[in-house]
């Protein structure tokens, strides 16, 4: 059994300060656990209402009303309304959340597959046709 | 008494599903994947159980995060098939087994695995395309009615796999305990080494697939030892899903019989893997 050396997590900004420290000992690899849970709640419970379309319309509408509805931060509102993948991520979202607002906009797991790791959607898809990536 | 005649370990990876829904089990990118099912399916398709029971987890469509139990068992009539938000899959509900189901859930608290009970469910690809991996083309009706065993994987922390396995093991004993007469069929679903978000995304590990995969049938407690922590290292933060197998696992008999196994990278950002086994002891083929 190997795993590859995997480069630290990607560091950005006001999120950061909200994102527990790596207290798993796995670079780059975010820890959906309750304290993320927690902070993500009303963020997460917004994305899983996206799988209805008149929540759908009711969202793309007046995006921020609809967050604001759902009691988002103001840091969450922002990630959002930016569809910033990664700010998502650090302000407690879970993945199969997220991916719901992503699925909304055309956007598959590949393109957010290529956001976090930087490399884009093109070079992530053929990394893993290539029979996936070692290293991170 | 009620046997548990085989087990299937399946990956529950959307995409598969999705390929299938749409035609694309021959596109260059999926026709080996859906090659490496056909003996098992040929094998399946001869032996029908009486009653399934998928091991499983949700993914945001029939459970939310405001309760997140660790270990829940569905006893209802009937499980509709989840609209995760571009409409269902187009395969059919699933019928239920309460009588066997009720009975799991006596047998199981008794042991002290104290279950959550769903009465109602949704049940999404996590299930469905297992059902699929089994059952390609259902027409109407699943092969038999299927009993939902969802397992947390989703929030930490996970279950350890060690708990997966005993509950396995007291899964096995309380279907064995059940007054009826009954065949049954039980499938881990999930995995492999997969990662999701972060910058190790797209994280696949194929030594440590093969390890498993093999330990699954010869040395299921090596697997049963690993920390959370070294299975998401190993496996991926999504990876570690790969406890449901156990659970699959800790239900058939400790001597089992490989009828196959295949392995695929990559099922979208997945290695997926399938492994069948035949648990009816000096019965082969």
């Amino acid at each position: 059994m190997t795993t590859g050396t995997a480069p630290s997590t990607r560091q950005r900004g006001t999120s950061m300060s909200e994102t527990a420290p790596d207290r798993f000992g796995l670079p780059g690899t975010p820890i959906f656990d309750g304290e993320t849970s927690r902070r993500g709640l009303r963020m997460n419970k917004l994305f899983m209402s996206l799988r209805t379309a008149e929540n759908r319309e009711r969202f793309l509408a007046d995006e921020a009303a609809y967050c604001q509805g759902f009691g988002l931060t103001p840091e969450q509102q922002q990630a959002v309304l930016d569809r910033d993948w990664q700010a998502m991520i650090d302000l407690g979202g879970s993945i199969f959340y997220v991916y719901k607002l992503a699925m909304m906009d055309g956007r598959s797991m590949q393109y957010l597959g290529g956001v976090f790791t930087g490399m884009g959607e093109e070079d992530f898809l053929a990394a893993m046709r290539a029979g996936g990536r070692r290293d991170g | 008494m009620a046997d548990v005649i085989w087990g299937l370990a399946t990956s529950h990876v959307p995409s598969i599903g999705a390929a299938m829904d749409r035609g694309k089990t021959e596109d260059p990118n999926w026709k080996a994947l859906f090659d490496g099912y056909a003996p098992a399916r040929a094998w399946l398709a001869e032996h029908r159980p009486d009653v399934a029971i998928v091991v499983y987890n949700d993914h945001a469509n029939g459970i939310d995060l405001d309760f997140v139990p660790t270990f829940g068992l569905g006893t209802a009539e009937q499980y509709e098939v989840a609209d995760e938000g571009f409409g269902r899959r187009p395969v059919p509900d699933v019928v239920g087994h309460p009588e066997l189901a009720l009975h799991l859930v006596q047998s199981l608290v008794d042991e002290e695995f104290d279950l959550t009970v769903f009465q109602e469910l949704h049940v999404d690809h996590g299930f469905t395309v297992p059902l699929s991996v089994w059952t390609p083309d259902p027409g109407d009706a699943w092969p038999c009615p299927v009993i939902p065993l969802l397992v947390n994987v989703i929030q930490y922390p996970q279950p350890t796999a060690a708990r997966c396995y005993a509950l396995g093991r007291a899964l096995g004993r309380a279907i064995r305990s059940y007054p009826g007469d009954l065949t049954v069929g039980v499938l881990g679903t999930g995995g492999m080494s997969h990662q999701l978000a972060g910058a190790r995304a797209g994280f696949i590990n194929p030594e440590f697939d093969a390890w498993w995969m093999e330990a699954i049938h010869s040395d299921p407690a090596a697997l049963a030892a690993l920390s959370r922590e070294e299975l998401i290292r190993q496996a991926g933060a999504e990876g570690i899903e790969l406890i449901m197998w156990l659970v699959m696992r800790g239900a058939l008999d400790d001597e089992i019989t490989k009828v196959h196994s295949d392995y695929f990278v990559p099922a979208s950002n997945t290695a997926a893997g399938i492994a069948l086994f035949d648990n009816r002891s000096g019965q082969p083929g």
